[in-house]
């Protein structure tokens, strides 16, 4: 085509509306396709961390996990019926982090305080620093500690390193360099809880 | 269409050390070999598409909106990358996160089609295409392995540092953080630059 048409401005302008056309249809079609499997990828992810909250890694989510309340609030619930026949509760969490949202599920005991596990994840914490949280390493030592102290609520501390260390059963250690990532689980965990006890109590109006 | 066209963007004209461009995604995603790979894999689709794409309307594209044209075909090109990664590659896309979406912003792909694919005909555009992402693709692996190795002791996840090497396990060994960090990709990436450079400097000066 000659050089002076294709500067024309009806030529520019058409070839513009033209080729979004074909673009937008394109790109429209083919996140139409690839949707289900997309949105089955996230179910599955979810359901494996719910999975790891209660130490059940790689195991079938239907099999463990048979009941889900939802509260008047629209609280979620996941209740998890382990081997033995005990039961768990499992409260997902969300909070944010230093770059990006943070969240996770915490599973409890049946007592309602002393946490049984968790699990975390985040979607831009610094690797080898806040990105550490979504590791087991970080996780583990949450198991067994409680939400409480003589029956009031304290929620969990995430400590930072070099101050000793975690020693009561309301801390848990923290990591080097993710000072803030470590203060959001921390602000995650208490936030979220006190939601749930709120709701508890005027579900049942006792504290 | 001779070899050079392919060759010499593997090496000598290599986009990250030599050309100096796509250098920031070469130090975010090179903590690990895996997704390095599929990065490598993802950019040198793009390139390797857009140019061809790009060559084929070449003589129809209207020059006052040529950049906005180039842009959009790349644009659509990521988007689909980055779709079915989410839809087969859920992990690797998870790790990946924005930077298959920066894909777009990667100075080599602009750069290859502004300075080949509008001057050249379709095929050794895409032959030019594929082999600039091969070239940044050798770069970012290079890379990757040291770190992955000294910086976690693994390759592509697999444990290659035994695990009673380490302090931990009454060992002698510690990985070293500094690895993990972009400052390390700099420093590797620098080193790079110096080898690739280093021969034809000495005929340049």
């Amino acid at each position: 085509m000659d050089k002076k048409k294709r500067n024309g401005d009806l030529y520019t302008f058409l070839y513009a509306a033209i080729m979004v056309t074909i673009t937008a249809a394109l790109l429209a079609f083919v996140s139409q396709i690839l949707k289900p499997r997309q949105e089955a990828n996230k179910q599955v992810e979810m359901q494996q961390s719910i999975l790891r909250a209660v130490h059940l890694a790689d195991r079938s989510y239907e099999q463990y996990i048979k009941d889900t309340v939802v509260g008047v609030q629209r609280l979620p619930l996941y209740i998890c019926t382990l081997d033995d026949g005990s039961r768990k509760f499992i409260i997902p969490l969300s909070g944010k982090g230093l770059w990006g949202p943070l969240w996770g599920y915490l599973a409890l005991d049946d007592n309602g305080q002393t946490i049984y596990g968790v699990d975390f994840d985040h979607e831009a914490e610094t690797p080898g620093l806040g990105a550490e949280v979504s590791r087991a390493e970080f996780s583990a030592p949450f198991r067994g500690k409680s939400l409480y102290r003589d029956s009031t609520f304290v929620s969990i501390s995430v400590l930072q390193p070099g101050k000793g260390g975690a020693r009561t059963i309301n801390q848990v250690d923290g990591i080097s360099g993710g000072t803030i990532t470590s203060r959001g689980i921390e602000n995650m965990i208490r936030e979220t809880i006190e939601l749930y006890i709120k709701e508890a109590y005027e579900q049942t109006h006792l504290p | 269409m001779n070899k050079r066209t392919f060759l010499d963007p593997l090496f000598r004209s290599s986009p990250v050390p030599v050309l100096a461009l796509g250098i920031c995604s070469a130090l975010a995603v090179t903590v690990k070999l895996e997704p390095a790979l599929v990065m490598a894999l993802a950019v040198t689709l793009v390139t390797g598409f857009s140019e061809l794409l790009l060559s084929l309307i070449r003589n129809t594209i209207p020059n006052r909106i040529r950049i906005i044209v180039q842009l959009m075909v790349v644009a659509t090109l990521v988007i689909l990358v980055d779709q079915v990664l989410k839809a087969f590659a859920w992990e690797i896309s998870k790790q990946l996160s924005v930077f298959v979406g920066l894909i777009i912003t990667n100075c080599i792909i602009m750069g290859r089609i502004e300075a080949f694919a509008l001057n050249n005909k379709p095929l050794p555009a895409f032959m030019d295409g594929i082999a600039n992402g091969l070239g940044y693709g050798i770069v970012l692996v290079v890379v990757a392995v040291v770190r992955e190795l000294l910086g976690s002791g693994t390759l592509m996840g697999y444990r290659i540092v035994p695990e009673h090497w380490y302090v931990s396990q009454g060992g002698f060994y510690e990985n070293n953080g500094l690895f993990i960090l972009p400052p390390m990709a700099l420093i590797l990436v620098g080193l790079l630059v110096w080898i690739y450079n280093a021969k034809q400097a000495k005929s340049v000066w």
